[in-house]
């Protein structure tokens, strides 16, 4: 049984679009048109995932991740517009499970579904061993490879890692980051001092980094193997 | 008369031409009250009401009669407006009710009525003239003692001296005057029988007022006034259409003002000319003398040059020593034919200035007019001050002890030169009286300690009395010629003073460029050379009808709101207004237009405090205000120029913009819609590879298209402000990996070297923002520089300078030099020789506008090793 996708879009031209696109991937798809009709179908039709455009007519976006969140795990993928990083960062840290900023190319997008769909890795138990290109992480002993050298990182640039790990493919907002690791009184600045001394170990090329993926103004993503 | 003669006169064109657009004015003329003006006034109105003219009745005196009321009852009437005086409440005429209701004809009794206290115009007449103005025709009565050059006379015939009178010039003015005339002996029965409205208290003098031979002389001035009114109209006729006819002769009449006054002299000369239809003068000689008058004295001829000038004459203040010379000097030159000189009651040993008058004016005939006693009494004298008494006491004490010094060494006679000195020396320091005063005491000290037998006031010697009378002779003459040379020496520096003051004013003015330095400069120099608080007044914007106070001397000066609206007042009728002129007296300040040949373009205020401007100062305020009001006018045009400027770029810009979205938009618009319609019609007929390319086609340019909106956006945003930093401490390394990753697509033909400090501090910054700035910069590296060249991205840190800088270098063309501002404007592009590169010029004004907004700079610069460009931007850390 493939997966069904909501999509929530005012735009008929973008729903269009990602109906054909959806179903090229493999997805089956119903659409709604505005956040009434978004509510109501996402408790009547049980989606597997909801592809929501933040910009609707009668609801904010943010609100309405809210909603449906308040009710369900179901998975939210935001669609947002270029310049409206709060908005994406604000339906994030309200639990939406990732974003795609228009325009998106239909592949970028079908990966971040995928990902999206398959749920995290600490609720489905343990992924022994992590690989993405040159790193390989042994969660179970602790062991971090970089080039098949070994690694030593401080406790608290493992805790990052293997969150970041747990969540791989996935956007972590920093403050999202920081609520996992430090409670409530995290300090920005202090994980990029972190960041960066990880992607001096585990990095090819730390000056642009090919693992730990900055996500501008929003956070980080583990670039998981295709 | 050769035809040039018979050309209209300029001036007759022009008095008809002020006609056009303004309202029409009829007089009903009467010699004396109850001749049945308003009776006549009203039944004229009943017949232009007939002819359907909106006729109103904007204030009409019934006096209770009752066939006058009967008639009033019959027409529209203006409610009045109530004014509260002294508790009492006054009925005036409401000129803004009519103005409002703006009829065709409006009827106004008693023209010579003063208004309340408060009302925008003192006189009922000035009234009239601003309706006239607005267009409204204006039926109005008046009676013949008003007429203001008829005053003094009418005060002879009935002595009753009346204080509410009208200028002649309304007179003049008038289009139609019609006599209302009645026989003394009728007017006197209608007298008899109750018909004329008489004030209980003014029974007695109005008994006398209507005696047969008052009447009479009334009835001959109201008459013959009449008349003369009839020929003007004549001869503005014949002057208009070029009528052949007895031109007047070519005389002018000069009136001699002095501080007695003169409104008497001021009065006759304004009839004289009148009669003789020739133009006229008043002036006055301003001697040492006058320097010292006390104000009243000034201020007596301040006003009688006002009146003079209300009058129709020319008011000229002449500077000088000798009243009588420079007066006749002064006709002579400028061909007064007439001369009026007054000639107060005097005490007999002063000389008679009419009759040196007489004398000096040769074949100039002099009219010599007994001024008033009350007049005479006016005058004061000068103060006498002790000082230089003492001094020229002193002075002569001096002279004595010289004398006994040397009285063994000189002869007696020449001691006296020693007092001649002394005599010399007090006049040429302290003027006239001081000099004649030490002349008497040198005599008598002379006499005295130094002539046979001294120590006594008796001479012995003929000789010595010979000697002591040449003396006196030679004293009194040189302290006169002293004493003279002193007052003119005076007299000039005032003037000379002034005229330095003008000139450096002007100088001043020319190096001005900002208008609130000109203001405060024009302030400033009217406060000091006329003594009083200044304020001047613009309009808040160019064009704009609101004026408000722009420079003030003393700076902290605002005013309330019945100067604003004398000022409002001033500045739309381009007249004076305010205390001392005839609009809005109840003001505290002046106000006077600044005018140019284009009109009014500010107005200044003169605080009224300190007493009335004297025709001195406001000539010299005139001189000024003509200086300032031109340098004004020259800002306003420089600023229009700078406007014209800023709206020339803004057009340069608007082009610019819709070239760059015209060609940006439609270029991946055209290739997008092009590759997707060939790919709707002939997919089959395509090979693979083909559409691959197809779609790839379409792909890219969607991409650059989404950049160039993405672009106008950011710029859209920057320009309304509505940029939000959101600024938190950034990695700039990290910055840097991101946006390579993101620029890969674009920087796919170039290799991208890095040169990153290892210790680069955090730095506070927007990182959505700072990434668009590294991009642009990355885009546009590439889209200069060749393929296959490098690019490097280098950033370091000063400590010491609080800075880190970050520089993307590449190894293109570089920049022209004398672009490397410009290149930061919007829609700005570098024209290579072959063509424009692809590009919307927007990219580079983001980023200088996202820099700044971080606080950073960003410079642009060409390398010094090789060929190629160097963008810099820096931040603070």
């Amino acid at each position: 049984m493939t997966a069904l996708v909501l999509i929530v879009d005012d735009e008929p031209a973008i729903r269009r679009l990602l109906r054909t696109g959806l179903a090229a991937g493999g997805y089956r798809t119903i659409e709604a048109e505005t956040a009434a009709e978004a509510i109501a179908m996402a408790g009547g039709e049980s989606p597997d995932l909801i592809l929501l455009d933040l910009g609707l007519p009668d609801m904010e976006g943010i609100d309405l991740v809210r909603t449906i969140h308040a009710g369900s795990a179901m998975p939210i993928v935001v669609l947002s517009a270029r310049d409206d990083e709060r908005g994406k960062v604000a339906a994030l840290d309200l639990g939406a499970d990732d974003y795609v900023t228009k325009p998106f190319g239909m592949a970028e997008l079908i990966a971040r579904i995928r990902t999206a769909l398959r749920h995290c890795l600490a609720q489905e138990g343990a992924v022994p061993l992590f690989q993405s290109g040159p790193l390989s992480v042994d969660l179970v002993r602790r062991i971090v490879k970089a080039a098949d050298q070994d690694v030593h990182l401080s406790p608290r640039e493992y805790d990052i890692l293997k969150l970041m790990i747990l969540h791989a493919g996935r956007v972590l907002t920093h403050r999202s980051i920081m609520a996992k690791l430090w409670g409530a009184g995290g300090d920005v600045q202090q994980l990029r001092v972190y960041v960066r001394q990880i992607r001096q170990k585990i990095e090819v090329d730390p000056e642009r980094p090919a693992i730990i993926l900055t996500e501008t103004g929003v956070g980080y993503r583990l670039a998981v193997p295709e | 008369m050769s035809d040039r003669d018979l050309r209209p006169s300029p001036d007759a064109l022009l008095k008809a031409a002020l006609r056009d657009g303004r309202g029409k004015l009829k007089i009903f003329l009467g010699a004396a009250p109850g001749v049945g003006k308003t009776y006549q006034m009203l039944i004229a109105a009943h017949d232009r009401l007939r002819d359907g003219v909106d006729v109103v009745a904007g204030i009409v005196e019934t006096h209770g009669r009752a066939e006058t009321e009967a008639l009033l009852g019959g027409l529209p009437t203006l409610p009045r407006r109530r004014v509260e005086y002294a508790g009492h409440t006054l009925e005036e005429m409401d000129i803004d009710a009519i103005l409002a209701r703006r009829p065709a004809l409006v009827l106004v009794d008693e023209l010579a009525h003063s208004n309340a206290p408060g009302s925008r115009h003192p006189k009922r007449y000035l009234d009239v003239e601003e309706l006239i103005a607005a267009g409204i025709d204006v039926y109005a009565t008046l009676n013949i003692q008003h007429v203001e050059s008829l005053n003094d006379v009418v005060a002879q015939i009935t002595r009753i001296r009346v204080r509410e009178t009208v200028p002649d010039s309304i007179i003049d003015g008038a289009n139609e005057i019609e006599l209302i005339d009645l026989t003394p002996d009728d007017l006197m029965q209608r007298l008899r029988d109750g018909k004329i409205y008489v004030a209980k208290t003014a029974t007695r003098a109005l008994a006398h007022y209507f005696s047969p031979g008052n009447l009479t002389a009334l009835r001959e001035l109201a008459l013959r006034r009449t008349a003369q009114r009839v020929d003007a109209q004549l001869r503005d006729h014949m002057q208009a259409h070029a009528i052949k006819g007895p031109w007047a002769a070519g005389d002018r009449i000069l009136v001699c003002i002095d501080q007695r006054g003169g409104d008497t002299l001021v009065r006759y000369g304004r009839r004289l000319a009148e009669r003789l239809l020739v133009p006229w003068a008043a002036v006055h000689v301003e001697t040492a003398r006058d320097l010292a008058l006390p104000p009243a004295s000034l201020d007596k001829i301040a006003e009688t040059m006002r009146l003079a000038q209300q009058l129709g004459a020319d008011a000229i203040t002449l500077p000088g020593s000798a009243v009588v010379g420079d007066l006749v000097a002064y006709a002579r030159e400028h061909n007064f034919t007439q001369i009026v000189i007054g000639s107060p009651p005097r005490h007999w040993w002063q000389a008679s200035r009419a009759s040196a008058m007489i004398a000096a004016a040769g074949d100039i005939p002099v009219h010599v007019i007994g001024t008033e006693a009350g007049n005479a009494r006016r005058f004061v004298r000068p103060r006498v001050q002790a000082t230089p008494y003492l001094a020229s006491t002193a002075l002569v004490g001096a002279a004595i002890l010289v004398g006994l010094g040397l009285r063994h060494v000189l002869n007696v006679s020449s001691i006296s030169l020693v007092f001649l000195t002394a005599v010399l020396g007090a006049a040429s320091a302290f003027g006239l009286g001081p000099s004649l005063f030490a002349c008497l005491a040198s005599v008598l000290a002379y006499n005295f300690f130094f002539l046979e037998p001294i120590y006594t006031f008796t001479i012995a010697d003929p000789e010595n009395v010979v000697t002591l009378i040449f003396f006196t002779a030679t004293a009194i003459i040189a302290s006169n010629l002293a004493a003279l040379v002193r007052a003119q020496a005076i007299t000039a520096r005032a003037r000379a003073r002034t005229t330095e003051d003008l000139y450096q004013f002007s100088r001043k003015l020319a190096g001005i460029a900002s208008l609130d330095d000109l203001l405060w400069a024009t302030a400033f120099q009217i406060a000091s050379m006329v003594k009083r608080r200044v304020v001047l007044l613009l309009p808040i914007e160019p064009g704009r009808e609101s004026l408000s106070v722009r420079g003030a001397y003393p700076p902290e000066d605002t005013l309330d709101d019945s100067d604003l609206a004398a000022a409002h007042w001033s500045w739309h009728s381009n007249q004076p207004a305010g205390n001392g002129a005839n609009t809005l007296p109840g003001a505290k300040w002046l106000f006077l237009p600044l005018r140019t040949s284009a009109g009014p373009v500010a107005v200044v205020g003169i605080a009224a405090a300190d007493g009335l401007l004297t025709p001195d100062q406001r000539r010299l305020l005139d001189a000024l205000g003509d200086q300032a009001a031109v340098s004004i006018e020259r800002i306003a045009l420089a600023e229009a120029v700078d406007r014209s400027h800023l709206f020339a770029e803004t057009e340069r810009l608007r082009t610019a913009m819709l070239t760059s979205i015209s060609h940006d938009l439609r270029t991946p618009l055209a290739a997008i819609l092009g590759a997707a319609s060939t790919l709707q019609s002939y997919r089959d007929s395509l090979d693979a590879a083909t559409q691959t390319d197809l779609l790839a086609t379409i792909a890219e340019e969607a991409e650059r298209l989404g950049r160039f909106v993405a672009n106008l956006l950011d710029m859209t945003r920057l320009e309304s402000g509505a940029i939000a930093l959101r600024t938190q401490p950034a990695d700039l390394g990290e910055l840097v990996g991101s946006t390579l990753a993101r620029a890969s697509k674009v920087l796919a033909q170039h290799r991208v070297g890095l040169d990153l400090a290892s210790d680069l501090p955090l730095l506070p910054l927007d990182e959505v923002l700072f990434e668009q700035v590294l991009f642009n910069l990355l885009d546009n590296a590439a889209k200069y520089a060749p393929a296959g060249t490098a690019i490097t991205v280098r950033a370091w840190w000063e400590r010491q300078e609080k800075l880190v800088t970050l520089q993307v270098i590449d190894e293109g063309p570089g920049i022209p030099p004398e672009l490397t501002e410009r290149i930061f404007d919007k829609f700005f592009r570098v024209q290579a020789r072959d063509r424009t590169r692809v590009g919307t010029g927007l990219g580079l004004a983001i980023c200088r506008g996202f820099v700044e907004a971080m606080g950073g700079r960003i410079t642009a610069a060409n390398r010094a090793d090789r060929h190629g460009a160097v963008f810099s931007v820096r931040l603070p850390t």
